[in-house]
C-alpha cells in the first residue's frame, strides 16, 4: 500500500474527466507526486537528526524540536496530496452506480454511463469545489503553522527544560524553502486549473439549458 | 510510483516521435534516469552525515552544509529530468486529441472516416505533420531550454563542475574561518561530470532532431510547390518499414530499462 494507490485512483478518474481534469491529472502526476517521491522526501529524511541545538541538556532537543514542527512540512505535503485526490473518488462512485443501476434494471438508463451530465455533472462539480477547498485549507494551514513558507536557519528555544535561550539550527534550510515554494506554485496552479475547469463546464452546460429552452419555446 | 511510471507516461509518445527521438528517450532513461537511481542516489545518500568541520561549535556545521549546498546535485538532477520530459507530454495530449477526434468522427458514422474499428484508431500512429508538427518542434524548443537553463543553474551554483575537498566557512555561529570537507569529493567529480556530458549528448540530439524536423518541412514544401501530385504510398510504405525497424530497436531497449528499473 503506497503511491501507486494514488496513482491507480487517479488513473481510473482519468476516463470520466474533461481535457482541463486530465491537464490537472498529469500536474498531480508529474509535478507533485513524482517530486515529492524522488526528491523531496529525502530531504525531510534525517530531520530530527540533524537538528541541533547549542546546548548538552538532555531532552532540550527534542523540546525545542517539537515546538517549531508540531506537524513537519513533508508529512503536510503527503496530507494534502492525499486529501486533494480523493474528491475525485465521489465521480468513480456515482458512474460505477450508475452502471449498477443500469445492470439491475438490464436496461440502457443512460445515454453513457460516464458522460457528464444530469446527476454526474453535480457530483464533478461538488468534487471540483472540494478538491480546491482542501488545497485553500492545506496552503492557509502551511502559512499559519509555519509563519509563512520560509524556513530559517536558526531558531530560538526557551521551552523547559532548556535552561536559557537556546540556538537551534535547522538543518538544510534552503533547500526545503526551495522545495516548499514549488510546492505552493503547484498548489496553485492546481487550484486555477479547477477554477477554470468549474467556469468551464458551467458556462458549457448554462448554454445547452438556455438553447434546449429556446428550442422548446418555439415548438 | 516512481520513475517507473514517467516510463510508462512517455512510453507511449516514442511511438509517434522520430528515429532521434527515440534515440534520445532510450539516452534519457539509461544513461540519466537509471544511473541517477542506482548509482548517484547512494552517492550523495551520506552527504550531510559525512560533511564534517573542523570545529565542535554547535550548529555550525548546519549553516556550513546550507551555505554551500543550497540545493542538492542529485535533487537539481532529479528536477532537470522531470522538467526534461514534461514536454513529450505536449504531444501526448495532442495525439490523444486526434485520436479523441477521430473516434468521435467514427461513431458518429462519417463517410469520410477511414477505419474499420475503434481499435484501429486506438493503435494508429500519426505523421508529423500539421499541428502535430509544431507541437512537436515546440517541445523540442522547451526541452532545449530546460536543459540549457537547468545546466546554467548548476554551473552557477557551484562555480562549475568540480567539487571540491574542502571548504573554508565563516557564517555565523561558526567562531572563525573553519574547515570543512565533502565526502567523496572525487566519485562526486566523476558523476557530475558524467551527467553533464550525457546532458550535453541530449542537447546535441535534440538540435539535430530539430534541424531534421525544420528540413524535412522544407523540403516538403519545396517538392509541394515543384510537383503537385506525389506518390504517397510509396513514401508511406518506406517510413513504415523504418518505423517498424525503429520500433523494434527501441522496444529492445525498453525492455532492458523495463527490467532493470523494476
Amino acid at each position: 500500500m503506497s503511491w501507486g494507490f494514488l496513482r491507480d485512483l487517479l488513473s481510473g478518474v482519468n476516463k470520466y474527466s474533461t481535457g482541463i481534469g486530465r491537464i490537472w491529472i498529469a500536474v498531480v502526476f508529474i509535478f507533485r507526486l513524482l517530486v515529492y517521491i524522488v526528491a523531496a522526501e529525502n530531504i525531510w529524511k534525517y530531520e530530527h537528526d540533524e537538528f541541533e541545538c547549542n546546548i548538552k541538556q538532555p531532552g532540550c532537543e527534542n523540546v525545542c524540536f517539537d515546538h517549531f514542527f508540531p506537524v513537519s512540512h513533508i508529512r503536510l505535503w503527503a496530507l494534502q496530496l492525499i486529501m486533494v485526490s480523493t474528491p475525485s473518488l465521489l465521480v468513480v462512485f456515482h458512474v460505477a452506480y450508475r452502471e449498477n443501476r443500469e445492470k439491475h434494471h438490464n436496461q440502457k438508463l443512460y445515454k453513457s454511463p460516464g458522460e457528464i451530465d444530469g446527476g454526474l455533472l453535480y457530483t464533478y462539480l461538488i468534487s471540483l469545489i472540494l478538491k480546491t477547498g482542501f488545497e485553500i485549507v492545506f496552503l492557509v494551514l502551511f502559512y499559519k503553522l509555519y509563519n509563512g513558507f520560509k524556513v530559517p536557519r536558526l531558531v530560538k528555544c526557551d521551552i523547559r527544560p532548556c535552561p536559557n535561550t537556546v540556538d537551534c539550527y535547522i538543518s538544510k534550510p534552503t533547500e526545503k524553502m526551495i522545495f516548499l515554494y514549488f510546492l505552493v506554485t503547484t498548489s496553485c496552479l492546481c487550484i486555477v486549473l479547477n477554477l477554470s475547469e468549474l467556469s468551464y463546464l458551467i458556462f458549457k452546460y448554462s448554454i445547452k439549458c438556455y438553447l434546449k429552452r429556446v428550442i422548446k419555446n418555439r415548438q | 510510483m516512481d520513475w517507473g511510471a514517467l516510463h510508462t507516461i512517455l512510453g507511449g509518445v516514442n511511438k509517434h516521435s522520430t528515429s532521434i527521438g527515440k534515440i534520445w528517450l532510450t539516452v534519457l532513461f539509461i544513461f540519466r534516469i537509471m544511473i541517477l537511481v542506482v548509482a548517484a542516489e547512494r552517492v550523495w545518500g551520506d552527504e550531510q552525515d559525512d560533511f564534517i568541520c573542523n570545529t565542535l561549535q554547535p550548529g555550525c556545521k548546519n549553516v556550513c552544509y546550507d551555505h554551500f549546498f543550497p540545493i542538492s546535485h542529485i535533487r537539481l538532477w532529479a528536477l532537470q529530468l522531470i522538467f526534461v520530459s514534461t514536454p513529450a507530454l505536449l504531444v501526448a495530449m495532442h495525439v490523444a486529441y486526434r485520436r479523441h477526434e477521430k473516434k468521435r468522427q467514427f461513431r458518429k458514422g462519417d463517410q469520410k472516416c477511414e477505419y474499420k474499428d475503434i481499435e484501429e484508431i486506438r493503435k494508429q500512429r500519426f505523421r508529423i505533420e500539421g499541428s502535430l508538427w509544431w507541437t512537436y518542434t515546440s517541445s523540442i524548443f522547451f526541452r532545449l531550454v530546460f536543459e540549457a537553463v537547468f545546466m546554467y543553474a548548476f554551473y552557477f551554483m557551484y562555480d562549475g563542475f568540480r567539487m571540491p575537498r574542502l571548504m573554508k566557512c565563516n557564517a555565523w555561529p561558526c567562531p572563525n574561518t573553519v574547515d570543512c570537507f565533502v565526502s567523496r569529493p572525487t566519485e562526486k567529480t566523476v558523476f557530475t561530470v558524467f551527467m553533464i556530458a550525457v546532458s550535453s549528448i541530449c542537447i546535441l540530439l535534440n538540435v539535430a532532431e530539430l534541424c531534421y524536423l525544420l528540413t524535412k518541412f522544407f523540403l516538403r514544401r519545396s517538392r509541394k510547390a515543384a510537383n503537385p501530385k506525389h506518390h504517397p504510398n510509396h513514401e508511406n510504405k518506406e517510413e513504415t518499414k523504418q518505423n517498424e525497424m525503429n520500433e523494434l530497436i527501441s522496444d529492445s531497449c525498453q525492455n532492458t530499462v523495463i527490467g532493470f528499473s523494476s
